[in-house]
């Protein structure tokens, strides 16, 4: 087998927070995230907001706030990445595809912002706005004068100038409409049968499927299952996920009461347990996790078919 | 009651051309209309429009034949909007922006899951799905005849998508509101709608 690009092994992050005069306490946030992905393969990390999904994209890139301490084991390419490998890697070797035009510098045109000062790079960049059906005067634009599906392109032509192995994209659809997040999608398979590994981090479950080869799905910072996407809502799930897949539209729309908990306020054991119909005594204790192969569901009991 | 847009253009500056040229839209008490388009076809300009917030560079908007301008007191015609981050005063504490739409049912507040300590916070200590369902409450206040749903849900999980929306339509049955639902997602539509029009 090959040497996976991404290994994320029981991760956890927690910050540090002064919380009444100079009484320090931690917040973990993210608790026990796992998560590996191959060359080739688009993986996707499918969560609410707050469940930890940025901030594993910004840990990857060794861009955490000062307060923030990190546990667990990434490892890239079989290396440990550290802060340090990490910095050097980053823009080059693991680059960020951001959500929003806002992470474009708005006093400065589409080509020097793309060429990053170098002054020989001309050629390189106009064939990969030309590659993202882009024109050369693309170039000459400032970042208000693009339409959200042109800034996304700029955002993508700006992380493949170098030839990234892994591309970490953090809801690079939202506000698109169909056929446009399709084929921003598109280029994502573009990167990945070039040989990159791709990160897709969403909300998005239906999007994901039809994106991905691989699911992750994480809730109030754990990873509850792990699981490829063809198949997916006819296997066996984690409760979570299953409820997940049972309010899309297209599967019955059945909300499920309750809403994620809060950083710091999740009781010991699984997280989902308060909202979960199957929920026994176990599930307050350590939670082993079922696996098989690369497919793992974090629960107490089997995985339910939704 | 009827919302009715008739032939309605409006443009941001006088030398662009105009996002929406002659459209007419008419929404009736008891119907949920799904409205579908591609980005930048001018969806949230119409809702605007709808709403009052903008007036049509030519055209007129009628409730019940009247201009909205005629109406006295809280609009009938309210707006739910794609981000709520940017609908709620970041200077008011979330008791106030709830009573910016009149008094709010305590048991509608429980259904939408609103946590009593959550009134005492900042808009910027809740989440984009808290806040939304603070908007919704606020929007949904006794006076509502009509409520304008734009992309009201896109950033949510679907958990939350469900939770919500199972709220607004079982409020919008009780009191035979009319629902203006803009989306992406056509899934979604054919769940929510009556019937569904193309911009």
């Amino acid at each position: 087998m090959e040497t996976p690009v991404l290994e994320v092994e029981d991760l956890s992050i927690s910050f540090t927070q002064y919380a009444h005069g100079a009484g320090r306490r931690e917040l973990p946030v993210i608790k026990g995230l796992d998560l590996t992905i191959q060359p080739g393969e688009i993986s996707a990390v499918v969560g609410s907001s707050g469940s930890g999904k940025s901030l594993l994209a910004h840990a990857l890139l060794g861009l955490l706030p000062y307060n923030a301490s990190c546990t667990g084991t990434i490892r890239y390419r079989g290396q440990p990445l550290t802060e340090k490998r990490s910095e050097q890697l980053r823009g080059k070797e693991i680059v960020l595809v951001p959500q929003s035009v806002n992470f474009l510098d708005p006093l400065m045109q589409v080509g020097p912002q793309l060429a990053r000062g170098r002054k020989n790079r001309k050629e390189k960049i106009r064939a990969v706005l030309a590659r993202y059906g882009l024109g050369r005067e693309t170039e000459d634009l400032y970042p208000f004068e693009l339409s959200g599906g042109m800034a996304r392109r700029v955002l993508i032509s700006s992380a493949v100038l170098e030839k990234p192995s892994l591309v970490i994209a953090d809801e690079p659809t939202p506000g698109l409409d169909g056929p446009s997040a399709k084929r921003i999608l598109g280029h994502f398979r573009e990167l990945a049968d070039e040989g990159a590994a791709v990160l897709f981090i969403t909300h998005d479950l239906e999007l994901a499927l039809t994106a991905a080869d691989r699911v992750a799905v994480f809730y109030a910072g754990v990873t509850v299952e792990e699981c490829p996407a063809a198949g997916f809502g006819c296997q066996a799930h984690h409760p979570y996920t299953a409820a997940l897949w049972r309010a899309m539209p297209g599967n019955g729309f059945t909300p499920i009461p309750g809403s994620q908990p809060y950083p710091g306020q999740e009781g010991k054991g699984c997280p989902f347990a308060p909202r979960c119909d199957r929920r026994t005594e176990g599930c307050t204790g350590a939670i082993p996790i079922r696996r098989e192969g690369r497919n793992y569901i974090r629960c107490v009991r089997e995985g339910v078919v939704p | 009651m009827k919302l009715e847009g008739n032939n309605l253009t409006f443009r941001y500056r006088k030398d662009r051309k105009p996002v929406l040229e002659g459209v007419s839209i008419s929404v009736e008490s008891g119907e949920r209309l799904g409205l579908v388009g591609p980005s930048g076809r001018g969806k949230t300009t119409l809702c605007r429009l709808l709403a009052g917030y903008e007036k049509p560079t030519s055209g007129e908007v009628l409730l019940d034949g009247k201009p909205l301008s005629a109406w006295k007191g809280p609009c009938p015609v309210q707006l739910l909007w794609q981000n709520p981050e940017t609908a709620v005063d970041p200077r008011m504490k979330m008791e106030q922006v709830l009573a910016e739409g009149g008094p709010v049912a305590p048991s509608l507040l429980e259904a939408l899951g609103i946590q009593p300590d959550w009134l005492t916070r900042w808009p910027g200590e809740l989440s984009g799905g808290e806040l939304q369902r603070f908007c919704i409450a606020r929007a949904l206040g006794p006076a509502t005849q009509i409520l304008l749903c734009d992309e009201m849900s896109a950033m949510l999980d679907y958990i939350t998508q469900a939770q919500l929306w199972r709220v607004v339509l079982d409020e919008a049955k009780r009191r035979n509101l009319g629902l203006l639902v803009v989306s992406h997602a056509g899934k979604l539509l054919q769940q929510v709608c009556t019937r569904t029009i193309a911009l």
